[in-house]
């Protein structure tokens, strides 16, 4: 039990996506201007990680390990979650108009959005099993959302700033912003449960 | 200068794709914790834009239009496992050291870009400098910045101690925030230099940001002419 649970806090804390491992800063360094639109694109991204993590380690398991066609897991994955992801989002349409209209427009976003198939590698790696994958890949998606809800929290109150010397508006005050953020969540590193 | 060199010159310095134009920024981030691990990151990603340039500018015109950018990324994954499994046979420490960021480069948005950009558009050989440009500023790019933060972070440079011995290494800046706040720090030079990059434009939204984006837009663009037509 507490395995599992470490894993889930391991891969939203301790290893966070994207302050520690830099996947994902395309949508963390652009979508993050407003906390709503955060939270959305949050909450879209854990509904696809954790999907595709399973999907993956069961395409795995089950058909690439079988007929010894490891080396192809790039290519294998990359396809997979952009199917994925299209399937997704048209099951949701039908069967759940309600989230389809709040996450849609993120859906296709995430296709490419490298955290996606960096978890799915990074699980084969680490020899995980399917619920293990699951809860990694729910765990890493969990702290995008967190560290992406942060970001947008704090670029809300900094962005109007006069103080802000004019070459650092922009791009690098965001940079700077998420170097702090960095250093605060490198404390996660001693947690033990 | 011919339209040759022309390429090299445009992918090294008018359009760099870290400095300027601020494409494939996780790896920029990631492997540059010492100047030979961002050569090699730069190198593999080199190799993988020239081959990939070139197959794609070859294939260009028996692809159909709508499925241009599956077809792109299979081939362009092909060519990173290739690359993958050649680096793990031969360079085993570069294999260890850059990790997973080694099969990441197909999703490295400076790959799709080029090939959407240029190579779907442009003769093979042209491509192919195009790629070697590309690649080129991207290689100097990463080394420079694996340079400066193995200096300041470790006190040596391509392993070898530079730093006298009474410097006392700043180690954060070869940790995780350290990438942040070096990167944070060249942009607002350049911007106090007033050079002209993307990164504000890429800050502001989807629009500005990597052709990885543009083929999330792509897909949902395709969906609406589905819709379109079923309408």
């Amino acid at each position: 039990m507490t395995s599992l649970l470490m894993i889930v806090l391991t891969a939203a804390l301790i290893n966070n996506v994207v302050l520690n491992q830099f996947l994902g800063l395309c949508s963390f360094l652009g979508v993050s201007k407003q906390t709503e639109t955060a939270a959305s694109l949050g909450g879209a991204v854990i509904f696809v990680i954790t999907i595709a993590s399973g999907v993956a380690n069961l395409l795995f398991t089950f058909v690439l390990e079988p007929l010894e066609l490891e080396y192809l897991q790039t290519i294998v994955f990359i396809l997979v979650i952009a199917a994925l992801v299209q399937v997704v989002e048209m099951f949701l349409k039908k069967s759940a108009p309600a989230l389809h209209k709040a996450l849609g427009i993120y859906l296709p976003l995430i296709t490419t959005n490298c955290a996606v198939l960096g978890v799915a590698l990074t699980n084969v790696t680490n020899e995980y099993g399917f619920f293990e994958s699951i809860l990694a890949g729910f765990g890493t998606a969990a702290g995008y959302t967190i560290a992406i809800v942060l970001m947008a929290g704090i670029r809300e109150r900094v962005e109007d700033n006069e103080d802000i010397p004019e070459c650092f508006k922009g791009a690098p005050i965001v940079l700077l912003i998420a170097a702090l953020m960095a250093i605060a969540f490198a404390g996660f590193a001693n947690l033990n449960v | 200068m011919n339209k040759y060199t022309e390429r090299i010159r445009n992918g090294v310095i008018t359009e760099n794709p870290t400095f300027i134009m601020m494409l494939g920024m996780c790896p920029t981030f990631a492997v540059t914790t010492s100047a030979i691990n961002g050569f090699g990151m730069g190198v593999s990603t080199l190799v993988v834009l020239i081959l990939a340039n070139w197959l794609i500018s070859l294939v260009r015109k028996l692809i159909p239009d709508q499925v241009r950018l599956p077809a792109y990324i299979v081939i362009v994954a092909s060519l990173v496992t290739v690359v993958q499994l050649l680096i793990q046979a031969y360079i085993p420490f570069l294999y260890d050291a850059l990790g997973i960021y080694i099969p990441l480069i197909v999703v490295n948005c400076i790959i799709l870009g080029r090939a959407e950009a240029y190579a779907s558009k442009n003769p093979p050989v042209l491509s192919i400098f195009d790629g070697l440009g590309m690649g080129l500023g991207f290689t100097i790019a990463l080394t420079l910045i694996g340079l400066v933060r193995e200096l300041l972070g470790s006190g040596t440079a391509f392993g070898v101690q530079i730093m006298p011995a009474f410097y006392q290494p700043i180690g954060i800046i070869v940790k995780a925030p350290g990438a942040f706040l070096v990167l944070a720090i060249i942009i607002a030079i350049m911007n106090g230099a007033q050079v002209q990059t993307h990164a504000n434009e890429k800050v502001e939204g989807c629009d500005g940001c990597c052709a990885t984006c543009a083929q999330g837009c792509a897909l949902s663009g395709a969906e609406k002419e589905k819709e379109g037509e079923r309408v």
